[in-house]
């Protein structure tokens, strides 16, 4: 019987079609099987190297160098001698390169395709159709900054040399999401690839050769952690661009705290697919398809934790089942594929591990009965049903094929659930009803959100998390200023100095907090001018945060327009008590600066708005500017009341509750503001002020994992404090050691108070 | 049925990717077209029909494939799934395809429009069936579909049913007519529910015709009544399909959605009058390695 026929009556099983790896693997031959490092556009082996390892049958590819220390700073080196002449192309010249970059990735798609499908094991599917595409998206849409982004960002300039190191997952478009919006912003970059994955960055290596980049503005280096680590402490570089685990992020977020570096993280995460029962399910199915068994499951916000609604969660997963039987597991270059290879044994001991503690904890296992390939690393789709928020597989990042479900009750439940977790990177909301789609995206707290829909991205939607899965967006306008520092107004004369007045019958100040004056803890005063102060303690700031936290909820909910009322009502209250605040020494010059403030924020509260992006999709994209939620700041120690309200004032008008820190060189007028506060319907919580010295409470604010984010203007020892503390909750940090000038404006300080949600609605009747 | 809404978007996004998700290469693509040719109603529904084009048609129907072409592909002699024809040709095609085992199918029921009146509509489709119509292809009334009068549609589906007695029906929705993806899909599954053995996209004469997000929706809800009855409801799309690719799409999308029996001629047709052409030259270059020309294969 002819094969043809024996097909025919066996139901027509699907064959084989694989993509013809040859043109990679002459690419590869042509080089030795033997790469070096690209710096200053020379091609640098190092002593040491390692192979890297086609993980869908183990074989070796190439043997990749082991960038030292030494080449690392030959890189920065480079990347330093090329950012003046990089910076002083125009505008046009610098769009021209990026274009370039993006035709050049075009024309040899396919190549990068396959050797990324070879080095990574993702299916073939996935690399010609989303990465490679995306990636050329992403400079295309970059090249475009490059004109722009002078214009567009007056008040910002380029950052400097960014160290850029970027994940196994998606090698290639990890890389243009690092590169492409650096040059864009006028920087020059050493950009690391993961070890596991560095061919297709040294593929591009070639193409910025061949485009005649300059040299030092792209410089590839390659290597393990110690390489990585060499970059993270270089004190040449301005900048840290970091997408990988939340481990090593919080190791980065550490070791660049006593260094000024510029630094975006994007993390893990657990993010929440959420199925209501008006749900399209059989869509909802397709979507979960898209969601954990893209890329294996190895994607930082795959939808990994399927959370359905109570009256037809049997009924979905039984569709999720009888789905997962059709997903094909095998080699990843053929073009009839679903899953490939996991990129790595000890990434597919780590997946075996966690699933089977899952089942230990008493989850039921379902996996796709598919026949895996007897060579390299696979792991079989899983689905994991039985699992409530405490067991181990609801709380860790499986970063694997495997899909962990519980149900929900009521949307408020499904909110709840979906936020009880550290991660806050993405979330899916299926429902086919607009009140319930909408409301539960503004709810849920994660910088993308994806209706009906998930794992879309595109150059023009800012992508990135809250909590710790991190802080930067990348991509779209936000993503820009994280290759940017803004141009501060800097201060330029002192105000006139009043003196304090003592008063005749002695005055007790004390601490404010949720809408208190409170007598400090402890019970100790500290002085100056004259004045007691209330000395507050760890357990005032304790307090103090939890007012705040409480607070936040309703205040982040309260409109904008009610937000601006309150802010002009304490205004015209601060107004009234001007006497108060020359007593205590501000001069008609700061008072009049702070009322000017007041207004501006007041001005703002409604003004701020998010935005619609342009992705090549039928879909509303918008943004919403979210508060951070819980902030500490520790004010300027000059002006004492201007800059006080300059650094408290922006994020409360945008929804943040604060606990303040004010001057410790005079706290008289924080103390009089708490009566104005307490006169002006500010609610109880939302601006707490404790007097102490900086440094009593620096540690405690950095450590304490209920505040979201710190201001810190206070100065340089303290801002290290910070910095190196706050690792533990990823909290944002916004450190300045310059003398600001707080009667000009930067858009900066709403920028900092904000962040970003992206909110992907497809639409179609 | 209110409750039952369809994703376009999603809808839009799994029928443009699984194209991409899926292949078949060098003997298999070989041995899909093959199972695509014994899956088209060979049809032809032209004001301009006359005995010798229908004529042509069947024998066509017979031998769809050269014999030579048949010989080097070492396969089994093969016909299409049937002849589909307006009724005035039911009994010409009939006595054409005599001993040949292939049905003749019958669009009916004031076919394209469906607006006849409703008594004609069943007479039409008696007079077919006693022409000697083993399939009946009706056209359900649209407006039932738009003004969400579901009880209507399936009154009519039932008449329909009872109407064709023991000739198989195909319910054809119209896809391209009803306005939104939901209306495909409670159509579909009023239709299925008053009997239709197939539900089948389109006319061929609407501006859109079959599609895979349409055909995508269709197997979905074949699923759910299989699901729900245990009974197997065929699929139909029909209208625009003319290349081997496309025939091919389907046959995998039956595979993937619905599974392995739906890729036989018992619950799977493609209607189509030109697809045969392309997958003969398809065919001709499997087997020889040189593409080849329409000239080259017998026409319809």
């Amino acid at each position: 019987m002819s094969k043809v026929q024996d097909i025919l009556n066996q139901d027509l099983p699907y064959g084989q079609a694989p993509e013809d790896a040859k043109a990679a693997h002459a690419w590869l031959d042509q080089h030795q099987r033997n790469f070096g490092s690209f710096i200053n556009n020379q091609w640098v082996k190092s002593e040491k190297s390692f192979p890297s390892f086609n993980p869908a049958d183990g074989t070796e590819l190439a043997h990749i160098s082991q960038a030292s220390p030494e080449q690392v700073d030959q890189a920065v080196q480079a990347a330093q001698s090329a950012l003046a002449p990089w910076q002083a192309l125009s505008p046009q010249r610098r769009a021209e390169y990026l274009y370039a970059i993006a035709r050049q990735i075009q024309k040899h798609a396919r190549l990068f395709a396959v050797l990324e499908t070879l080095d990574n094991g993702k299916p073939i599917r996935e690399t010609r159709d989303i990465d490679i595409p995306l990636v050329a998206r992403h400079f295309y849409f970059h090249a475009g900054w490059a004109k722009l982004a002078s214009e567009e960002f007056p008040s910002y300039q380029p950052v400097g040399v960014c160290g850029q190191i970027i994940p196994w997952n998606f090698p290639l478009l990890m890389l243009s999401w690092k590169i492409a919006p650096a040059l864009a912003a006028g920087n020059t970059v050493i950009l690391k690839p993961a070890e596991f994955t560095s061919l297709t960055a040294l593929l591009f290596a070639e193409i910025c050769e061949q485009i005649g980049l300059p040299p030092g503005v792209v410089n590839t280096v390659t290597g393990d952690g110690s390489t990585g680590r060499a970059i993270v402490e270089h004190p040449g570089i301005q900048k840290i661009a970091f997408t990988g685990s939340t481990e090593v992020g919080r190791i980065i977020r550490q070791s660049t705290a006593q260094s000024d570096k510029k630094l975006s993280l994007e993390l893990g995460g657990k993010s929440p697919f959420i199925v209501f029962e008006d749900a399209d399910l059989d869509s909802a199915v397709e979507g979960l398809v898209d969601a954990i068994w893209f890329n294996q499951g190895q994607v930082c916000c795959a939808g990994s934790r399927l959370l359905v609604q109570e009256s037809i969660a049997d009924k979905l997963y039984a569709k999720i089942r009888q789905r997962m039987a059709t997903l094909r597991v095998g080699n990843p270059l053929d073009k009839s594929v679903d899953l490939g290879a996991i990129v790595d044994r000890s990434q597919l001991e780590r997946i075996e591990s966690l699933v089977n503690q899952g089942v230990e904890e008493g989850a039921t296992k379902f996996q796709a009965p598919c026949d895996l390939p007897s060579d390299g690393f696979y792991f079989p789709p899983t689905l994991l049903t039985n699992v409530e928020p405490a067991s181990t597989v609801a709380i860790e990042e499986i970063f694997g094929p495997v899909l962990v479900a519980m149900t929900f009750r009521t949307p408020a439940e499904a909110v709840q659930l979906a936020n009880n977790s550290v991660y806050g990177l993405a979330g899916s909301i299926w429902t086919q009803n607009l009140d319930i789609a909408h409301d539960i995206a503004a709810q849920v707290k994660s910088g993308i959100i994806w209706i009906n829909c998930t794992n879309q991205f595109d150059a023009a939607v800012g992508f990135g998390g809250y909590r710790e899965s991190g802080f930067g967006r990348e991509g779209g306008r936000e993503g820009m200023f994280e290759y940017l520092k803004p141009i501060l107004p800097q201060y330029s004369k002192d105000f006139p100095a009043i003196e304090v007045q003592k008063p005749v019958i002695d005055r007790t100040h004390k601490l404010y907090i949720g809408g208190k004056q409170v007598r400090p803890d402890g019970g100790y005063s500290f002085s100056a001018h004259g004045h007691e102060f209330a000395l507050a303690n760890r357990k005032d700031l304790r307090n103090a945060v939890e007012a705040a936290a409480t607070a936040q909820p309703n205040w982040a909910n309260t409109t904008q327009f009610l937000k601006s009322q309150i802010l002009y009502y304490t205004a015209e209250n601060l107004q009234a008590a001007e006497d108060q605040f020359t007593n205590a020494g501000i001069s008609a010059e700061e008072f009049q600066a702070s009322l000017d403030l007041i207004f501006r924020y007041a001005a703002w509260c409604d003004k701020y708005d998010g935005a619609v992006h342009q992705a090549p999709l039928r879909a509303l994209i918008y943004t919403r500017n979210e508060p951070i939620g819980v902030a500490a700041t520790f004010a300027p120690h000059q002006p004492t009341l201007l800059g006080l309200l300059a650094t408290t004032l922006p994020l409360i008008s945008m929804g943040n509750t604060v606990v303040a820190i004010p001057s410790v060189i005079n706290p008289l007028p924080a103390v009089e503001l708490m009566r104005i506060l307490e006169a002006s319907d500010v609610p109880a919580g939302v601006f707490n002020i404790l007097t102490a010295p900086h440094a009593d409470l620096e540690k405690t604010v950095a450590d304490h994992l209920g505040i979201d984010l710190v201001w810190h203007f206070s100065g340089e020892v303290g801002a290290h404090t910070i910095q190196s503390l706050s690792s533990g909750n990823l909290k944002q940090t916004w450190c300045v050691t310059d003398s600001i000038d707080f009667t000009q404006p930067h858009t900066e300080f709403l920028r900092r108070s904000t962040q970003i949600k992206n909110i992907w609605t497809p639409y179609g009747a | 049925m209110q409750s039952l809404t369809i994703n376009r978007s999603a809808v839009d996004r799994r029928a443009d990717t699984f194209t991409k998700r899926r292949t078949v290469k060098k003997d298999h693509q070989a041995a899909y077209l093959i199972r695509a040719i014994e899956c088209i109603d060979l049809t032809t529904l032209s004001g301009d029909d006359t005995p010798s084009n229908v004529h042509r048609l069947c024998v066509k129907a017979r031998q769809p494939i050269t014999p030579d072409l048949q010989k080097r592909l070492d396969i089994t002699p093969i016909h299409t799934g049937a002849v589909c024809v307006y009724h005035a040709y039911v009994a010409d095609a009939v006595s054409n395809l005599a001993g040949s085992g292939i049905p003749v199918a019958a669009v009916s029921t004031g076919f394209p429009a469906g607006l006849s009146p409703f008594k004609q509509r069943l007479e039409e489709i008696h007079q077919s069936v006693q022409d000697g119509a083993h399939e009946i292809d009706i056209v359900i009334t649209r407006a039932h579909a738009l003004t969400q009068n579901w009880a209507a549609l399936y009154d009519e589906m039932r008449a329909f049913r009872d109407a064709c007695g023991s000739a198989h029906v195909k319910a054809i929705l119209a896809t391209g007519e009803l306005g939104t993806y939901t209306n495909v899909a409670r159509a579909s599954a009023v239709c299925m529910m008053a009997g239709a053995d197939f539900i089948k996209t389109s006319t061929g004469k609407e501006p859109v015709n079959a599609t895979l997000p349409y055909a995508l929706i269709m197997t979905r809800l074949i699923r759910d009544y299989y699901e729900r009855s245990g009974v197997k409801i065929g699929f139909k799309p029909a209208g625009g399909i003319r290349t081997a690719k496309q025939a091919t799409e389907y046959l995998m999308l039956m595979k993937d959605e619905l599974g392995n029996d739906w890729l036989y001629p018992h619950l799977f047709r493609i209607g189509a009058s030109t697809l045969l052409s392309d997958i003969e030259r398809q065919l001709e270059h499997h087997v020889s390695g040189r593409y080849s020309a329409f000239n080259r294969h017998p026409m319809s």
